[in-house]
């Protein structure tokens, strides 16, 4: 069946900012959708509020509206552009609930617009936990014994327990959890009604110890299925699936019961309705009594397709479109192999292994343990021929250690569990809770670890997968070492076929064995490092900046090499860049790329924090970076330096000092006064940061801190600005300055801010130009940084300066129309200002504002705003004034005005 | 701890050479080198009479995962020559080396599996803890498959029967079990007996229809199954499954050809013509059927490279993959439902 010819242009709903279980899986699969429509001759239309997203980038649809997710902007959008069709199915629950939201509004009927991808019959049945349940049961499978309670219908008294409550239409399993007493079943149920958009829970048996599989199926209006993954969870029932290890294909099922599961995910996904795109069916299985249940589907593109499409190379979101507009299976190509039809299942011959990455340590009042709300901020996917192989990479790739070591809690469902089982097997200890083979596979690394250390086969023990860190320190060896006694590991390819056919798209892992034949093109390479998994302070802005550098040094005519291990992101989607690869984003990992690829240059600032701390190393093995960031890294961290430079610039700082002890910090603070800020060095997103405004709250401050602690004057009242410069290592040109909502001290992630700011005026804008020049010049600056100041009585002082690109660039870069990362990656080949023909300053279109999202509804405490980071995501608003724009950004948040400093003082300074 | 590790090596025939740890039976093995993409239901694949005279390379590299269950498996003892995997599970090379199988772990698959493709042609292999000119010699001197009958004796000595109600007899040629167990729960009879029996005796048994089966090797040289198939069309309804099928192509006057590195997976997409809709079909075959310019009517044809996978007429049909599936999806399961029915009307 081809391309339906009704349909004209396609409204696609993206899934707003980024929080805990929505997160940049939507930008890649929107943006998959958006290319792919545009390639068909459709006009496409698109909104989110998230500015940090590629694909509200201007070329990524025929009309881009940044604009607040809800009901009545949809409808104005729809009603201005007439779109033929609406797409609710690529993103997320947000997209879902709106296009329910627009039905019962009757604004699909009143504008002439219908739904494609998932009917709203399909969406209720699938999201309506009673509907969902007879639909399913209906059709013959078996579901958890379950009770629905409403408005109508309460809790039985004598439901069994645990039991596990699911409310309807909500995002990750929000407002659920798991009762072990019935008090806090009771309890529970209580604030899943209030959490849910409709009122209504599921009340579940809650089967611990069962496995959990996911399954992503495709259809089509043929009535094709097929399943692109299979997708097993590491962690037993009870650890949402966004929280859980996960590994692809699954590993403990039998055959004969694995296609159990997928006639069941069939049978489900035809008696829902789902007839045109993906969707994903979750199942309990009990291993000894071989019982099979539904637990959940979603009738959409998910986090799980995304997972799925990088540990397959299937490209689900773009298929999903495709089928939307009428394709059918068949008549799409497989794009990996050139040749075959998309009317397959992959077959793999490696295994992926996706490691959950959590940031409790924001939240101390938060207790850790993990249930069926989702926590997990991230996630990094590690491909490998074996299991040991792909599950170390995906716990290297996670960049995350634990804090202590409580082997004793190594059953319990708890953050670091599998690095406790790991270690607990390293000390022989049992490994319980888990699934025979899982804990077999954990032993084998153990005895995999022991091996090495007794032979020094570094070659057997590279083969096995263990990472070079981990075997020099069983060997007692630097790195460097240990790197020296092995080969280059053989760049392997994603292929969705196992070799069966020639793949041509160029996507690939490392892993030691031979090579496969891959004729690279013969114009100089790139490689620019992505930014690993998403954590508070880490996420889709960096992976935005990596995809413009890849496009840009493209359009310079270099091949372009992508490195990186969110399956979640643009950046590790096949045809973002020349050549990806998906790996850890560590210095093991990057030198192998680097000896593969002889690359020009690498980029290391464009990824945050985790690529530019590999820039030392890199340097060391003598590897080209690109735009000399060495130096300007260097005195951006050691403060001793810094502070040198900003006096011999005349610049001026809080006064500030380091402090190893407690004694030391209250003589650094009786010098310059409190309130201090305290601040451990080396930290992405004010982890650790506190303001102190008495002796004993900077006792408390220091109590376990770091040695090499910095005490900073802090400066009450100042008025931030975040500012991010061009620079040739001569001049600056100034990008953008925004202005903080919030007064000084709030971290400026956290911070809402506009631009232009009000209390800008030429001669500060003049002053901060002169500044930039001044830094520029002092770090020998060449491409990108960010400078954070504080304007206080007219004065402005220097708060930190990062040699990278920070977080704002998307924001600023939508707000002026200047492509920062393409003219960046210009200069960081050594290009100058002058080169560049830009304009005398950058404007913004009009006014603009950004708000951040606190995960508040998880993580109580992430409410107040501080020095240290605690939001996920942003939204942008635009308005004719800064105070109309913000309270855009306020609406587009979900939110009214509150805290910060308020409209009215922005208002006071406006002309 | 650590058992001594058994070096070992696979070398092709011309002069390909893969090292492994040797996990199975001690000795060589020998065969043509073959190898499927099918992720899970090792003990359905080895088991496989189809993979006689083979040596089966598993491109999935974790083979074993689940332990051995006797209940999962296609017939009474493992019929490929010999084994070629990434990694085993100790269980599954106890059971290989039980079934006193050669198996090699600690292999490049992958590598072997783009060096199978590659050749054009099948290749034949020896394996095991001999030396590598050895191992290439024994690799030369294997008969290669296309032309002759293979030695091994299959299928059942009498013929039995499972199941009730309409008979269907099925011609064993070294059938899988799933294909009786498949065609028994549909609510017939299914009665099995010897692939040499010729169509006399097959008509004998009464049938309201009769299946051929899998097995392994050339059909082209299977001539005595090639005439009782031609003596069974027009008798009664005649359905055939991957090696039944080419016989019933070669009955009708079509050719077989071998593909360059057969088809063996649980993931080949066919296209059902009839019916409009994608098979995502389990497959193991090395031969095909070539229809061109003949008026023999093709039901399904192959989505990867167009061969055929079905053909049909009057009283007969049949399909080049596996519906059975065993390891591998069921969207052809409705092919026994389709020789079910045929077998209730011819009944009444």
């Amino acid at each position: 069946m081809p391309k339906r010819t009704d349909l004209k242009s396609i409204l696609i709903i993206g899934s707003g900012p980024i929080r805990i279980g929505q997160a940049c899986e939507f930008d890649y699969s929107g943006a998959q959708a958006c290319r792919v429509l545009r390639r068909e001759g459709f006009r496409v239309i698109l909104v989110n509020s998230n500015p940090a997203t590629i694909m509200t980038d201007p070329e990524w649809a025929d009309a881009t509206y940044i604009e607040p997710l809800d009901e009545e902007t949809l409808a104005q959008i729809i009603e201005k552009e007439r779109p033929d069709a609406v797409l609710p199915t690529l993103g997320g629950q947000t997209a879902l609930n709106l296009a329910m939201e627009l039905h019962a509004a009757g604004d699909l009927d009143r504008l002439g617009t219908q739904l494609i991808g998932a009917d709203v019959q399909a969406i209720r049945k699938a999201e309506d936990r009673e509907l969902f349940r007879d639909t399913v049961v209906a059709a013959g499978l078996h579901v958890p014994l379950s009770v629905i309670v409403d408005a109508q219908h309460g809790l039985p008294t004598d439901f069994p327990i645990p039991a596990i409550v699911r409310p309807a239409f909500t995002l990750g399993g929000f407002g659920g959890g798991i009762a072990h007493t019935r008090a806090e079943l009771e309890r529970i149920v209580a604030t899943g009604l209030a959490a849910s958009p409709v009122g209504q829970v599921l009340v579940e048996r809650f089967l611990g110890g069962w496995q959990e599989h996911e399954l992503e199926v495709m259809s089509d209006s043929a009535g094709n299925c097929v399943i692109v993954c299979s997708i097993e969870n590491l962690d037993p029932m009870g650890v949402h699936t966004g929280d859980s290890w996960t590994v692809a294909p699954q590993q403990t099922l039998p055959d004969a019961e694995y296609q159990r599961l997928r006639e069941a995910a069939f049978t489900c996904a035809r008696a829902v309705g789902v007839v045109t795109g993906g969707a994903n069916v979750q199942f309990g299985y009990d291993t000894v009594t071989r019982d099979l249940v539904v637990i959940e589907m979603n009738p959409r593109v998910s986090r799980s397709s995304a997972l799925a499409s990088k540990a397959t190379g299937f490209p689900i979101a773009k298929l999903a479109a495709l089928l939307a507009v009428g394709y059918t299976l068949e008549e799409l190509p497989n794009d990996i192999t050139g040749k075959t039809t998309a009317a397959f299942e992959p077959a793999l011959d490696y295994v992926a292994v996706k490691a959950p990455r959590f940031d409790f340590a924001k939240f101390p009042k938060t207790v850790p343990l993990l249930g069926s709300e989702m926590r997990a901020v991230g996630e990094s996917l590690g491909l490998g021929r074996t299991f040991p192989e792909a599950f170390l990479k995906a716990l290297e790739g996670r960049e995350s250690v634990p804090k202590t070591w409580e082997l004793d809690r190594r059953g319990e469902p708890i953050p670091e569990r599998w690095d406790y089982l790991l270690e607990a097997a390293r000390r022989g200890l049992d490994l319980p809770g888990i699934h025979t083979y899982f804990a077999d596979e954990i032993r084998s690394i153990a005895a995999a670890e022991h091996e090495v250390a007794a032979t020094g086969d570094v070659a057997a023990a590279k083969r096995f997968g263990l990472p070079d860190k981990r075997i020099a320190e069983l060997l007692h060896l630097p790195e460097d070492a240990v790197r020296a006694r092995r080969r280059i590991p053989g760049r392997l390819a994603v292929d969705s076929c196992a070799a069966e056919f020639e793949a041509k798209t160029p996507y690939f892992y490392l892993s030691y064995e031979e090579e496969d034949d891959y004729e690279g093109g013969a114009r100089e390479r790139i490689l620019v490092l992505g930014s690993g998994p998403n954590r508070i302070g880490q996420g889709i802005e960096f992976d935005y900046c990596c995809v413009h550098a890849v496009q840009a040094f493209q359009k310079l005519g270099y091949e372009t090499i992508m490195l990186n291990s969110n399956p979640e992101t643009v950046s590790t989607d096949y045809d973002t860049s020349d050549r990806l690869y998906l790996e850890p984003v560590t210095l093991e990992r990057v030198l192998d790329v680097c000896a593969i690829e002889q690359p020009k240059g690498v980029v290391v600032q464009l990824g945050g924090q985790t690529p530019l701390s590999l820039a030392h190393g890199l340097a060391a093995a003598g590897i080209p970076l690109l735009g000399n960031p060495l130096g300007a890294i260097d005195l951006a961290e050691n403060r001793g330096k810094f502070g040198k430079l900003l006096d011999r610039l005349g610049l001026k700082v809080p006064a500030w000092g380091v402090a190893d002890s407690f004694e030391e910090a209250r003589a650094i603070a009786d010098r310059v006064g409190y309130p201090v800020l305290v601040r451990p060095s080396f930290v992405l997103g004010g982890r650790g940061m506190r303001i102190c405004a008495s002796e004993e709250q900077l006792r408390h401050a220091m109590e376990g801190a770091a040695p090499g602690t910095l005490v900073d004057q802090f400066l009450q009242n100042a008025i931030e600005l975040d500012v991010d410069v061009l620079c040739d290592g001569q001049d600056a040109w100034i990008a953008g300055i925004l202005e903080h909502v919030e007064p000084a001290g709030v971290h400026s992630g956290d911070s809402a801010c506009v631009i232009p700011g009000p209390s800008i005026t030429p001669a500060i804008e003049a002053k901060v130009h002169e500044m930039a020049t001044a830094l520029t010049r002092g770090l020998d600056a060449r491409g990108l940084f960010n400078l954070q100041l504080a304007l206080k009585d007219g004065e402005l002082w220097v708060i930190e300066a990062n040699p990278r690109a920070s977080r704002t660039v998307p924001f600023i870069a939508k707000a002026t129309g200047i492509p920062i990362i393409d003219l960046a990656c210009r200069l960081m080949l050594g290009e100058t200002l002058a080169d560049l023909a830009l304009p005398e300053k950058a404007k913004p279109t009009r006014a603009w504002a950004k708000e951040a999202i606190f995960p508040a509804e998880r993580f109580p405490e992430a409410a107040d705003r501080g020095p240290e980071m605690k939001s996920t995501g942003e939204v942008m608003g635009g308005g004719a004034t800064v105070v109309e724009a913000y309270d855009r950004a306020l609406r587009a948040a979900g939110r009214s005005r509150h805290g910060g400093r308020l409209g009215p003082t922005l208002q006071e300074s406006l002309p | 701890m650590q058992i001594r590790m058994r070096k070992a090596h696979l070398v092709l025939e011309d002069g390909a050479v893969f090292p492994g740890v040797a996990v199975g039976a001690p000795g060589i093995a020998a065969g043509e080198a073959c190898f499927t993409t099918a992720m899970a239901g090792y003990e359905e694949a080895v088991t496989d009479p189809s993979y006689i005279a083979q040596v089966l390379v598993f491109s999935y590299p974790l083979i074993g995962n689940y332990g051995v269950d006797a209940s999962r498996l296609e017939a009474d003892r493992v019929q490929c020559e010999g084994v070629v995997m990434r990694r085993a599970r100790p269980a599954w090379s106890a059971f290989l080396t039980e079934q006193g199988v050669v198996a090699l772990e600690e292999v490049d698959t992958r590598r072997l599996v783009r060096h199978i493709r590659d050749a054009g042609t099948p290749l034949r292999c020896a394996l095991g803890e001999a030396d590598v000119a050895a191992l290439r010699a024994r690799a030369l001197d294997e008969p290669p498959i296309d032309g002759r009958p293979l030695a091994r004796h299959i299928g059942p000595d009498d013929p039995y029967s499972i199941g009730s109600g309409p008979r269907v007899t099925l011609v064993d040629l070294g059938c899988k079990r799933s294909i009786p167990r498949r065609l028994a729960q549909t609510g017939l009879e299914v009665h099995i007996v010897p692939g040499t029996w010729d169509a006399d005796a097959i008509m004998a048994t009464k049938p309201a229809a009769v299946l051929i089966g899998n097995g392994p090797g050339d059909p082209s040289a299977l001539t005595g199954a090639i005439q009782t198939t031609r003596d069974l069309l027009g008798r009664t309804p005649l359905f055939g499954i991957c090696l039944g099928h080419q016989l019933l192509g070669l009955a009708l006057g079509l050719e077989t050809f071998k593909l360059p590195f057969g088809h063996r997976g649980a993931n080949h997409p066919v296209k059902d013509l009839d019916r409009g809709r994608v098979l995502v079909t389990v497959q193991n075959h090395g031969y095909a059927v070539r229809a061109e310019g003949s008026d023999v009517r093709v039901t399904h044809v192959s989505l990867n490279d167009g061969t055929v996978e079905g053909i049909a007429g009057p009283d007969f049909a049949s399909v080049q993959f596996h519906p059975e599936a065993a390891p591998g999806p069921l969207d052809a399961l409705p092919f026994f439902d389709r020789i079910a029915e045929r077998c209730r009307s011819a009944q009444t």
